[in-house]
């Protein structure tokens, strides 16, 4: 028997597919088959099942879904249910409240309680710090008491850490 | 050292030893790590591929755990080369199928590795013999610690270490444990087993890698979840899973002795006089009767031989490995007359 794509080499893989509970057979050459396996891998992947949970954030309009997109590597988030990959470390910022739900679905918990590595890379560090200057700015007008700037400080912050731990 | 040294000896997690042996084949921790803004694999263009490729390699060069290592670039092997290494549980089909901008990095005794540019920058590897997660989790956690003092890893306080895929997000560890379950086969309580396992989040897969189905009673068992605990904690949770499987093993095998010992040792003789005496045999039998024969070891019903001989026979019988061997392509049928007398080599009278 010959191999059913290339038709060339000697079948040696025997594959029965069911779609829709349609049974099909498919005899295969072994490089057609490992070509074949690569593909279906690639068909039905995790990327399916996570676009299915990536779905189930707030509702997004057309304008936000279209909006939303990595500055660092051009990821849009649409890309992201599409394939189930991210496209870079900035990905995380950029969709942070999308993931943030999709993290929790996936993992019963968006908090890392693991290692921390020996160097924080500059992007994050600047976000730490970002945040640090923010509160010492806050410390200062309480006590020139100047209450409405720290009011507006305090909801910078606030918005902030919120977006850190979705 | 070469690659085409590597088929003259076997990777140290074969060598059946550590605890448990005689039902923990291998117990494996992989971490995920990525630089921090560059773009992940699947959306790096090639030039941003090879960027990546130099800097870990310049940085590995200067870390002592990396010495003896061996750094191939993928699209510099022929493809028996690529099948070679993934029989040897290196590396993916994946990472073979668009080798351009991606590396192996392999340590002496294999138990260190690193593929880099697969779906993340780093998938680094270690796997050791026998029950022994703890002890492979320090190493990995050494060996990540030295290329994180000299890259800036995509980590964030929140969410850890990210990759690629959400669902590594975190620890980004894979912690997984290689079991060979033959007793809770032949006494139908494998699927049971596998059912508690997956409502726990835990996932398990065959001897064979991903999307393969256990083959030769080898289970492959790993963590699921990598957020919102720590590394410890999940290696400790594996763990406790893994000890209970065990137990439930030794007892499913102390029960097929008890009930009926001949007709298990038939089974075991059986398999091991085929091995010794077949000329062409296929993989798939090949597998299950050296499970057998791994079985009779175990409890001390076969003699002369030992554990590690068989162990490696799982890995060399695979066609890439037959092939190198014999240092010529071979056809399927070819193969059957080869791994036939390459068992008889290793194993017969």
């Amino acid at each position: 028997m010959m191999c059913d794509i290339c038709g060339k080499k000697k079948a040696t893989v025997h594959l029965t597919e069911i779609v829709d509970e349609q049974m099909s057979e498919m005899h295969l050459c072994e490089e057609c088959a490992r070509q074949k396996s690569v593909q279906m891998e690639q068909q039905f992947g995790l990327a399916d099942l996570l676009a299915g949970l990536a779905d189930f954030g707030k509702p997004m309009s057309e304008a936000e879904k279209i909006d939303l997109q990595c500055r660092n590597c051009g990821m849009t988030y649409e890309d992201f249910r599409k394939f189930g990959r991210l496209g870079c470390s900035e990905c995380y910022e950029a969709f942070k409240g999308q993931l943030a739900t999709l993290l929790k679905k996936v993992h019963g918990s968006n908090q890392h309680l693991g290692k921390t590595p020996v160097r924080i890379p500059q992007v994050e560090k600047k976000r730490i710090e970002g945040l640090q200057e923010l509160k010492n700015q806050l410390m200062e007008a309480i006590q020139m008491e100047d209450f409405e700037k720290a009011a507006d400080l305090r909801d910078k912050i606030r918005d902030l850490e919120k977006k850190g731990k979705k | 050292m070469e690659l085409s040294d590597f088929i003259h000896s076997t990777g140290q997690w074969l060598k059946g030893t550590g605890a448990h042996a005689n039902i923990v084949m291998s117990s494996r921790i992989r971490l995920a790590r990525n630089l921090a803004t560059r773009p992940f694999p699947n959306k790096a263009r090639k030039k941003e591929l090879l960027d990546v490729l130099a800097a870990v390699q310049s940085v590995m060069t200067e870390i002592d755990y990396f010495k003896d290592s061996i750094f191939l670039k993928i699209n510099e092997l022929d493809n028996v080369d690529k099948q070679f290494l993934i029989e040897r549980h290196l590396m993916s089909h994946e990472h073979a199928a668009n080798p351009d901008g991606k590396a192996l990095v392999v340590s002496k005794e294999e138990i260190l590795s690193v593929m880099v540019n697969e779906e993340d920058h780093m998938r680094i590897q270690v796997m050791k013999s026998g029950l022994d997660l703890d002890e492979t989790w320090k190493i990995a956690d050494v060996i990540d610690d030295a290329l994180s003092q000299k890259l800036d890893f995509a980590y964030s306080i929140h969410w850890g270490y990210l990759t690629a895929c959400p669902t590594n997000t975190g620890t980004a560890m894979r912690g997984s444990v290689m079991l060979h379950l033959p007793a809770l086969v032949m006494t139908k309580q494998i699927n049971k087993v596998l059912n508690a396992i997956s409502k726990l989040s835990f996932a398990s897969r065959g001897f064979y890698g991903e999307g393969t189905q256990a083959s030769g009673n080898f289970y492959q068992i790993s963590n699921q979840v990598s957020m919102g605990h720590t590394e410890q904690d999940v290696i400790q949770n594996i763990n406790g899973l893994i000890s209970q499987i065990i137990e439930q093993e030794e007892q499913a095998r102390q029960a097929l002795l008890l009930q009926n010992k001949p007709v298990l040792e038939d089974k075991i003789f059986r398999s091991y006089g085929v091995l010794k005496n077949a000329h062409i045999i296929s993989s798939q039998e090949t597998v299950e009767l050296l499970s057998m024969v791994r079985l009779g070891i175990d409890l001390d019903i076969i003699k002369d031989v030992d554990r590690n001989a068989i162990n490696e026979l799982f890995i060399m019988i695979q066609p890439a490995h037959l092939q190198k061997l014999e240092g010529k392509k071979l056809s399927a049928s070819e193969r059957d007359i080869k791994r036939a007398s390459l068992i008889r080599q290793k194993i017969g009278g």
